[in-house]
């Protein structure tokens, strides 16, 4: 008997074609989609984004974070100040805020990684009120009632306004592809490995040579860098930024948290099957107004009664598929 | 010289229960080494203190002849210390040939294609081949103290921890495990094995120590060890009250 190790199943396969015809339909949207369908979609990539990156955060390196609002933020206000102060293309801007991202995350992990648990959680959250307070400081980005971009800056984009939405609908789509297959190849390689490791238990990782420290900072900081990116993206669609709106714990934070959560923690299905459930009851209750935020509300009770592991966690458990190829299945073959 | 390891006045408390207490021994390379004594008496704390999931409060550990004791976990497995946990810690969410090939990519350090065949080879010495698609959380108590086994030999280690893992065997599995453990004993591996089934322990071992509160009471042949009143008397007495 010989066995061999494969990664891809036949859902994943399936999964790739139809993932692959829906980027496709995807790509085309401005030719077949209204205005505010588009404006629409852009956001939901952007949630999905920012969905898959607090999943791989607080679902497998255990970061708890309920601060990432601070980076959202800050790639918000570093692009306004990138466009009105030295006047960079925002497009061009997105990798530079990015790496900016990374760069503020290096101390900021330096500094938080220090508490644990709930402590962690706080601390996150801390520094992001700090990013607003300083962000509010800026005068010259409008102080604590915000600022909008130049018309010179949104015109660099494209002249004319139905093109100018269509370049920020597709980069929405490309950031959002780019999140999901970074994720995967980052859960496929070796540190994806041993970050899966530790999200199932941090002793027995450490105890089989596995740096927790250093796996959860690598994390930490491209998550930061990415969600940077988002968040540039995010203000670039509005076109207004403010404090508040920039560093806002729920818009930012706690319905990414619920998406994931209701979708299914650790895993990469999870996210993306949340944030789809979000959408559809958002877009089909939002005229209830306040008993829309009651429903999410008995919807998230519900799921964490009847199903702790989110809707992905449950299709997993009971019919063992996966989307995506990350685990490893052993083929025994008899000779 | 040709120590493995080499432990000295090894100290650690909890509040003002000492779990080591001036504990010093050094084991040579290839040797098995057998640890007994009460619940509660420190054994599993003194593999903690080894593998560095716990740091001393003073005392050195020294492994092939450089000091450990400021090194986490992850480095000293990767230079060479594994341990099986007493009570088994699996990647649940995670498959069998999973949870070993994190010992074999990161502990052991070997590409995909060496961990893959080095795993598959693990699992049938350790009985789990049938079991390597299945989630490590489905397994049984006995399951998943071979996968403790399994793991802890993937990471390649030079000096391999076991933490009574042959606790709740039926006599012929005790002694398939003895088998197994015998044959990594004679592939060069020194052992240090935390077990209460002496029989299994004796069958296996060159060496005993006994541990009372943190103490060592006494280091030597396992035959006469076993037959000193003091033993007698602290650990079987124990035992038998138990
Ligand atoms: N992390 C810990 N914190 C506090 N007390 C501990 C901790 N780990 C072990 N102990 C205590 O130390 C003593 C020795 O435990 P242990 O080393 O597990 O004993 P053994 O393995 O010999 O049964 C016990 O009294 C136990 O309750
Ligand atoms: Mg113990």
């Amino acid at each position: 008997m010989s066995a061999r190790v494969t990664r891809s199943s036949r859902s994943s396969r399936a999964f790739a074609i139809i993932a692959g015809c829906a980027v496709v339909i995807l790509i085309a949207a401005p030719w077949w989609a209204g205005r505010a369908d588009m404006r629409l979609f852009s956001e939901i990539f952007l949630y999905l984004s920012l969905a898959c990156l607090w999943n791989l955060l607080a679902g497998y390196a255990g970061l708890v974070s309920v601060g990432q609002q601070a980076f959202v933020g800050f790639g918000g206000y570093v692009l306004f100040g990138l466009a009105i102060f030295w006047g960079v293309s925002p497009l061009f801007a997105l990798p530079i805020i990015a790496i900016l991202g990374v760069l503020v995350a290096v101390p900021v992990a330096a500094l938080i990684f220090r508490l644990r648990g709930a402590y962690f959680a706080i601390g996150t959250w801390v520094v992001a009120e700090i990013f607003r307070l300083l962000a509010s400081q800026i005068s010259a980005l409008g102080g604590g009632s915000g600022t909008s971009l130049p018309v010179s800056v949104v015109k660099s984009i494209a002249s004319s306004r139905a093109t100018r939405e269509s370049v920020v609908y597709w980069t929405a789509l490309a950031l959002a592809i780019l999140v999901i297959i970074t994720t995967v190849f980052v859960l496929r390689s070796r540190k994806g490995l041993a970050l899966t490791a530790i999200r199932d238990n941090e002793l027995a990782a450490g105890s089989l040579g596995v740096e927790i420290w250093q796996t959860k900072f690598i994390v930490y900081v491209l998550t930061a860098g990415l969600t940077s990116a988002i968040g540039a993206l995010i203000f670039l669609q509005k076109i207004r930024i403010t404090p508040d709106a920039a560093f806002s714990v729920n818009d930012w934070t706690a319905f990414v948290i619920f998406m994931v959560v209701i979708g299914g923690i650790g895993t990469l299905e999870g996210p993306i099957i949340g944030t789809l459930i979000f959408f559809v009851l958002r877009e089909t209750l939002a005229d209830l107004g306040t008993i829309y935020l009651m429903i999410l509300g008995l919807v998230a009770i519900a799921i964490m009664l009847f199903a702790p592991k989110g809707v992905w966690g449950y299709v997993k458990s009971r019919y063992g598929i996966e989307l995506f190829p990350i685990t490893h299945r052993v083929k025994f073959e008899e000779e | 010289m040709n120590a493995v390891l080499s432990i000295s006045s090894l100290c650690k408390s909890f509040g003002t229960v000492k779990v080591a207490d001036a504990i010093s021994f050094d084991v040579p390379m290839g040797q098995s080494l057998g640890i007994i004594g009460p619940n509660g008496a420190g054994k599993t704390s003194l593999f903690n203190l080894i593998t560095g999931t716990l740091r001393a409060d003073s005392g050195s550990i020294k492994y092939q002849g450089i000091d450990v004791s400021t090194n986490n976990s992850a480095t000293r497995c990767r230079a060479g210390i594994a341990r099986s946990f007493q009570i088994p810690q699996p990647f649940t969410a995670m498959s069998v040939f999973e949870n070993v090939l994190v010992g074999a990519t990161q502990g052991a350090g070997l590409t995909q294609r060496e961990a893959e065949t080095v795993c598959l080879e693990i699992l049938t010495q350790t009985g789990l081949v049938s079991r390597a698609n299945d989630l490590a959380g489905a397994l049984t108590l006995l399951e998943r103290k071979r996968l403790e086994l399994a793991r802890a030999l993937a990471a390649n280690p030079k000096l391999l921890l076991l933490d009574e893992i042959a606790g709740g065997l039926t006599e012929n599995e005790c002694q398939s495990l003895v088998a197994t453990i015998n044959d990594i004993k004679s592939s060069g591996i020194t052992i240090i094995w935390i077990e209460h089934i002496v029989h299994a322990l004796l069958a296996v071992v060159d060496r005993l120590i006994v541990i009372d509160f943190g103490q060592m009471i006494a280091d030597g042949k396992p035959k006469p060890i076993m037959n000193s009143r003091q033993v007698r008397e602290i650990y079987m007495g124990l035992d038998a009250d138990a």
